[in-house]
């Protein structure tokens, strides 16, 4: 079973539109994993059954209980997110500002706090519209710890890839650079870079794959809206080239990818340029992968 | 409300790539041609504006984020800091004590609760802040150091700065990271209003209605501006009506606009439906939002 994660650095790129394309032309053969938990979209597209859900948490969040509280101010003072304010002569905590250190439970004289667990979202086990398993999360508003949330989706996935004997797992994840990217990172066999030629895209893609390197991952790059610069794309391939990352495809500009989402396709489904260059994509994608 | 003399407009999305940056740049040139203005790139992960924004560099600083550092002549291996962290940074292999500085958060518990204490606090680089001006425009750029994972501290630094420095700013944009997790609520947190960034496809509008969500948490004012108006569907404004959130503008899509953000120029002077934009953009600061926060 080889793991495959998609990533751009920068968002709007196209990512989880080739992303559900891959996952559509794998069909059966791919279990999927929606990574991107702070604004997941792949599930439209993928049209899951949302068949098992449960609740994930992950963290602490602190509780006074005002009964007990003498209003010292220890625990205020000693909170460094400035989560412990005095309102309306009671200190409360602000469950957006507190990262659940359990400092001010420590500190408290009188015992009057505890920690509670707290939960940050949903992960869904689907059945999607080709007949393959998805995992998908819903991170609930302002919530932490998404790295914690994408492992837990991630690690599903395979788990149930390797009981269902599939051949892959497609990942698609979150953008940024940051600890959700790093999560979804850990353990992949080829890494499916999406990018566009803008000026942002590039240094996007830069930044991305100095991370990616770490991790020592062979990669493999879609330039998507190609046409929008031909200059910027050129340098786009240099970059490739330099970094020895394959250069799977590039692909025009497509107001029917725009059309097709608006169906709840993706551009694979519809007779276009684009649907025959994402599948010698995939093509190409699975030879790298038999080959290493 | 009456209070410092900055209108602090913090721009963003659920979804990325819907323009967030496009719009940042173009309104802080738009507005500085009038009036003091400073644009903050927030999003330190993948910042962008400096592509579009020229200026001369007045002052770059390093930012840290306080970790415990081991001393271990102090430690008695009591174990008391391994229990203390929540955050599983700080782990005891036999007789030394590893501190895993990506995961720490700087709660201080560890080393202010370390009976001998072996555990002081130290500062660890985590990124840069670079200063730029040019007549009415400063900028500022928040960049995270690859392989730091956590962006909220950086963001905090981000705004302390902001708040010391540039209290004679007319405007303050602040860019913000995409997403309604955790850096995107400090991203916004001082801000007076917000604008919403988004695109008239299902992409778009499923996830401004986790934005919008998340504003409402907040408590914040916010707005929408649909980017790339006349691709997709109406789904977008039906649910802006519905919810009755304010439509500040919508910016047609058009090629030639694309065509000059993928070389890194600004189209706040050159493009008429982006100016036409620009302008209901300020007059909505001025006429709704002023009046009643400044």
């Amino acid at each position: 079973m080889k793991e495959i994660v998609v990533l751009s650095g920068k968002g709007g790129t196209g990512k989880t539109s080739i992303t559900a394309s891959l996952a559509v032309l794998a069909g059966s053969e791919a279990v999927v994993a929606d990574c991107d938990v702070d604004a997941a979209n792949m599930h439209l597209l993928m049209q899951p059954d949302f068949a098992l859900s449960s609740e994930f948490y992950s963290g602490e969040l602190a509780i006074i209980d005002q009964n007990a509280c003498t209003q010292c101010g220890v625990c205020s003072e000693k909170c460094r997110f400035g989560a412990i304010p005095f309102i309306n002569n009671i200190f409360i905590v602000n469950p957006l500002s507190c990262e659940g250190c359990g400092y001010c439970q420590k500190v408290c004289p009188t015992e009057a706090i505890s920690m509670k667990s707290r939960k940050s979202g949903y992960v869904y086990i689907s059945n999607t519209k080709v007949n393959s398993t998805m995992v998908h999360a819903r991170l609930d508003i302002g919530a932490e710890n998404s790295g914690k949330l994408v492992a837990k989706v991630k690690n599903e996935a395979k788990e149930l890839a390797k009981q269902q004997n599939k051949s892959f797992v497609i990942v698609d994840g979150s953008p940024g650079i940051g600890c959700p990217v790093v999560s979804s990172l850990s353990g992949a066999n080829y890494v499916v870079l999406v990018t566009e030629p803008t000026v942002s895209g590039l240094h996007d893609l830069e930044r991305i794959y100095s991370v990616i390197k770490r991790f020592r991952i062979n990669a493999g790059c879609i330039i998507n809206k190609f046409d929008i610069n031909p200059k910027k794309t050129d340098e786009i391939i240099e970059f490739l080239r330099k970094e020895n990352i394959t250069h799977l495809s590039n692909i025009p500009f497509d107001i029917r990818f725009t059309k097709a989402m608006t169906e709840a396709k993706t551009i694979v489904e519809l007779e276009t340029l684009p649907k025959y260059l994402i599948k010698d994509a995939w093509f190409k994608i699975k030879d790298e992968l038999t080959n290493n | 409300m009456i209070k410092k003399g900055s209108l602090k407009i913090a721009i963003a999305s659920g979804k990325g790539g819907t323009g967030k940056t496009l719009l940042s740049t173009n309104l802080t040139a738009f507005l500085s041609q009038n009036e003091n203005t400073l644009l903050v790139d927030l999003d330190v992960e993948e910042p962008n504006d400096s592509l579009f924004i020229n200026g001369n560099k007045v002052t770059e600083v390093e930012q840290f984020k306080m970790i415990p550092q081991w001393s271990e002549s102090n430690c008695t291996l009591c174990g008391e800091c391994t229990k203390n962290c929540k955050y599983h940074s700080i782990v005891q292999m036999g007789n030394f004590i590893a501190v895993f500085k990506e995961l720490c958060h700087s709660c201080y518990a560890c080393s202010e609760l370390c009976p001998t204490g072996a555990l002081p606090m130290q500062p660890h680089k985590m990124g840069d802040t670079v200063e730029y001006a040019s007549n009415n425009l400063n900028f500022i750029e928040s960049r995270l150091i690859v392989g730091e994972e956590q962006a909220v501290p950086l963001i905090h630094k981000t705004h302390k700065l902001v708040d010391e420095k540039f209290t004679n700013s007319k405007f303050q944009i602040f860019d913000c990271p995409p997403g309604t997790s955790c850096p995107v609520v400090a991203a916004t947190e001082n801000a007076d209003f917000v604008i919403l960034v988004t695109e008239p496809t299902p992409f778009g509008l499923h996830d401004l209605k986790l934005a919008v969500e998340t504003m409402r948490k907040l408590e914040k004012r916010f707005g929408v501006v649909i980017n790339r108006s006349g691709i997709g569907n109406n789904d977008v404004e039906t649910y802006c009506q519905n919810e009755q959130i304010d439509i500040i503008t919508k910016i047609p899509f058009n090629k030639e606009i694309a065509k000059h953000y993928s070389i890194g120029e600004l189209v706040y002077d050159k493009v008429d439906s982006m100016k036409h934009s620009l302008n209901e953009i300020m007059d909505f600061l001025r006429n709704d939002v002023t009046s009643e926060t400044l």
